[in-house]
């Protein structure tokens, strides 16, 4: 196992590496196509480098644990805005994770909607290419159209363009309280209509979930104390009626279980991801006969659960996105399915021919995470 | 400002490609006469002008990829343009080339309030996209100044900004999908109505790429209920570094306003003399907006004027009505047009940490007596997006070089104190040569070999962003 300690360690490994490289962050998302090569930990390029509080911005190694960046931000009433997701609980995996791996896999949680996902809170990045290079993006600025926008193309790109060794993101201050809305036996359709409409009311929603499991929808609101009680009292009089409150803490309780798909983690079988525009929601889980699901981001995520048998249901849930439009990602599957079928969503011939170009100019010996995205 | 030199052959070739294009588009929609193509010699960016071989109108995504294959078997460089507001020289023409404009593009497609989106034609404008969505109280967030002209397509190019993208995100937090055309005529469709990408996020890399690697006809934007209120707050202070220490307590206490603008002496006193907005005579000025209903307005305002008020402001003007709201907008929205009735100007946009603001205020300051030319500062203060303006005399021999000496300065100063050389107007022709002060040759060069993927032969918007020099041997070898 290789692990570099800086970022001009790492790009002499890269430029000297004679067969293919398996990038680790913490090793907690083990996601995508089983890759053969050596593995390279660079859990070595850890700590917080920069954070300017009253410019909102933190500059941190990709090895950083999420945990210190988190316990960072709290000594200053802060925190990372899009609530990124922990895989450990869903995948069953040990290890740390680390923000290089959050950003190289563009993990948000349920604030996307609200705040944007991780690409949109990554300011800045700094990464080896293929060929040992080191190079950056972007920079430690809210706004900054200064070239091509690379930081979006290396957020989710999962280590196949390059090993990111330092990320610059932008944080949130933690506001005064939070609480959510409950409401109990709505079918996907009434669960995820009372969502829309909450999302395109006033009321600022920083979080929107429907769970198959007893048909509950949650609809989260933070902020000042008095204007959380003002919107929980508007939004029970006209979408709400009836919904149960939980404040504060039981709130916060509420969305870090969501946050990781804890519901979801004692159901057996494959664990799709999908992205639809929330509308279809409910129109894919008719479609795959009301799978055990988990919808976020007002239905437009869906976390649902597959039968293990034959190709866990790549074909049936791969032909209902391609005609609502999406994509899904096959996340909870043993190695040899995910070998089998196609992890990611395929893309059309023009945009894959774009996405292999990319991957050619990035790492043209095709040694960083080779196949991992197919 | 040096320009490639253009193709003899493509000049010698002009009565014969305009022509072919005629057999793409309809007659009308292909313009070669020399007094109207000179409509389209420059942006906004009035300073560079060159009329280009001929302008192409297209109507539809089919017409632009047939005009797109044919100037690549032509061999023509294609210059995009929304509806030419760009700051940057961003659709400045070369003299062998055709401008691409989607001004005919303007229909909305379709509009979704379940799922909170918007599909439209690249050519309509910012402002007529939250005028599409008003009817239900819904709205587009990223708002640049120039929204009323400006059009989708240039707002996606440059990955446009806005006084009030503090809260809402710039444009590419708002885009969901494209339909993208690239230089060989293949349309690509990128993203929809669902979030994020499935597999590279090719979205986020077209957004800001200043129309170089390919052209975007239809867009799926993100909309948003209006907030039920908004209201602002003026306080001035006597120090631009006790204002800047405001802000960043301000956003440390975790508010977050809509938008904190700024403005400083000679900006305000240039605007008052305009507009007179009753601004108080201080050094530094802040507007902060916030959302909400009344009562979630009242406590926002009541928390940032307690703040405020440990910063012994000079003036603290709270708005009551919608009336003293349009008041203290009035000075900062005729900002520009003020400093425009004193002399020519040229804007910068260069983005800084927040913390840095008083340090380069106070270095701007020198610098403009350095060089004899008075400079106004307005800006987007709690996201560090800063807006100097510098005055100038056009008429003046060597006026407009000093000044472009001045903010070449100003811009290498935001970038060593950990800044970047423009936050929301592009880099264009204007910094293109700049860009080795903020990237490496690596930097750069990952970056054209990026554009070499969507545009291999280098004809889409050639000379921009990158210096010449770095993309020399590609333009050439293009030829």
């Amino acid at each position: 196992m290789m692990r570099p300690e800086n970022e001009a360690a790492l790009a002499e490994l890269v430029a000297g590496a004679a067969v293919p490289l398996r990038v680790i962050g913490g090793g907690t998302r083990d996601i995508g196509v089983p890759v053969e090569g050596d593995p390279v930990r660079v859990d070595g390029l850890s700590g917080v480098s920069l954070y300017e509080p009253g410019a909102l911005t933190l500059v941190a190694g990709a090895g950083t644990p999420v945990a210190e960046i988190d316990a960072v931000l709290a000594a200053e009433g802060q925190r990372l805005a899009f609530e990124p997701m922990d895989h450990r609980a869903l995948l069953g995996t040990q290890g740390t994770p680390t923000i290089g791996g959050v950003v190289a896999a563009n993990v948000s949680g349920p604030r996307r909607i609200q705040v944007g996902a991780c690409r949109d809170s990554a300011l800045g990045v700094r990464f080896v290419d293929g060929r040992g290079q080191v190079l950056k993006n972007g920079g430690r600025v809210m706004k900054n159209v200064t070239g091509y926008d690379l930081v979006k193309l290396m957020a989710g790109s999962w280590g196949t363009l390059g090993i990111l060794s330092e990320v610059a993101l932008k944080v949130q201050a933690i506001p005064e309280t939070e609480a959510t809305l409950v409401g109990r036996g709505l079918d996907a359709r009434a669960g995820i209509a009372a969502l829309s409409a909450a999302l395109g009311s006033p009321f600022d929603i920083s979080g929107a979930a429907w769970l198959s499991e007893g048909g509950e929808a949650r609809l989260r609101i933070e902020g000042l104390a008095d204007s959380v009680a003002y919107r929980l009292r508007r939004l029970g009089a006209e979408i709400c009626a009836g919904w149960d409150i939980h404040e504060a803490a039981a709130s916060a309780a509420l969305w870090g279980e969501l946050r990781d798909v804890v519901p979801l983690v004692e159901t057996p079988g494959i664990v799709w991801r999908v992205s639809v525009k929330p509308s279809d929601a409910p129109v894919l889980l008719e479609a795959l006969d009301g799978p055990v699901a988990v919808c976020d981001w007002g239905g437009g995520l869906i976390w649902l659960v597959m039968p293990e048998e034959n190709d866990g249901g790549a074909v049936v849930v791969r032909e209902q996105v391609a005609r609502l439009g999406g994509h899904a990602t096959l996340v909870r599957a043993p190695g040899a399915l995910r070998r089998r079928v196609a992890v990611f969503q395929p893309e059309a011939p023009a945009l894959a021919a774009l996405s292999r170009g990319l991957r050619a100019r990035f790492d043209p010996r095709g040694i960083l995470n080779p196949g991992l995205m197919g | 400002m040096d320009m490639p030199v253009p193709n003899p052959d493509v000049l010698s070739r002009k009565a014969q490609i305009v022509a072919r294009l005629r057999q793409v588009l309809p007659t009308e929609a292909v313009i070669d006469d020399p007094v109207e193509t000179r409509a389209y010699e420059c942006d906004a960016l009035t300073a560079y002008r060159c009329p280009p071989l001929a302008v192409v109108l297209p109507s539809s995504t089919a017409e632009v990829a047939a005009v797109l294959k044919l100037c690549l078997a032509e061999g023509v460089p294609v210059v995009p343009r929304g509806a030419g507001t760009s700051l940057a020289g961003g659709a400045m023409p070369t003299e062998d080339s055709v401008i691409l404009g989607v001004a005919r593009m303007g229909e909305v497609l379709e509009v979704d309030y379940e799922n909170r989106f918007i599909r439209v034609q690249t050519g309509r404008t910012n402002l007529s996209v939250s005028g599409a969505v008003e009817e239900r109280d819904f709205f587009y967030a990223p708002d640049p100044s120039s929204q009323l002209a400006c059009a989708i397509a240039g707002n996606i190019a440059m990955n446009s900004g806005g006084a009030h993208c503090l809260k809402y995100g710039v444009t590419t937090n708002n885009l969901l999908g494209v339909t993208l055309v690239t230089m060989e005529g293949e349309i690509v469709e990128i993203g929809g109505a669902h979030l994020d990408a499935g597999g590279l996020d090719i979205l986020g890399l077209i957004c800001g790429s200043e129309g170089q690697l390919g052209v975007v006809t239809e867009a799926t934007l993100r909309i948003l209920r209006k907030p039920e209120g908004a209201r602002p707050v003026l306080v001035g202070f006597d120090s631009n570094e006790v204002a800047g220490q405001c802000v960043s307590d301000i956003i440390k206490a975790g508010i977050l306003p809509v938008a904190i603008e700024f403005m400083d002496r000679p900006c305000i006193r240039a605007t008052e003399a305009f507009a007179g907005a009753g601004y108080p005579d201080c050094e530094a000025l802040l507007i902060i907006e916030v959302e909400g209903s009344d009562e979630e307005i009242e406590a926002q305002l009541s928390r940032i004027i307690a703040i405020a008020k440990q910063h012994d402001p000079v003036e603290l003007r709270e708005s009551g009505s919608a009336e003293e709201s349009a008041r203290i907008w009035l000075g900062r929205k005729s900002a520009f047009g003020a400093m425009g009735q004193i002399n020519d100007y040229m804007c910068l946009d260069g983005t800084i940490p927040v913390s840095q603001l008083p340090l380069v205020l106070r270095r701007i300051g020198e610098m403009s007596r350095d060089f004899g030319l008075d400079v106004g500062n307005v800006f987007h203060a709690g996201d560090g997006n800063m807006h100097p303006l510098i005055l100038f005399d056009a008429n003046k021999p060597g006026d407009l070089e000093k000044c472009e000496a001045f903010g070449a300065e100003i811009l290498k100063l935001c970038v060593e104190v950990g800044g970047c050389l423009t936050g929301e107007h592009g880099v264009g022709i204007e910094k293109r040569d700049l860009m080795i002060s903020q990237y490496t040759e690596q930097d750069l060069e990952i970056q054209m070999a990026v554009k070499d993927v969507f545009d291999p032969s280098w004809l889409l918007n050639p000379a921009k962003v990158f210096p010449l020099k770095a993309s020399d041997a590609r333009r050439a070898a293009a030829q």
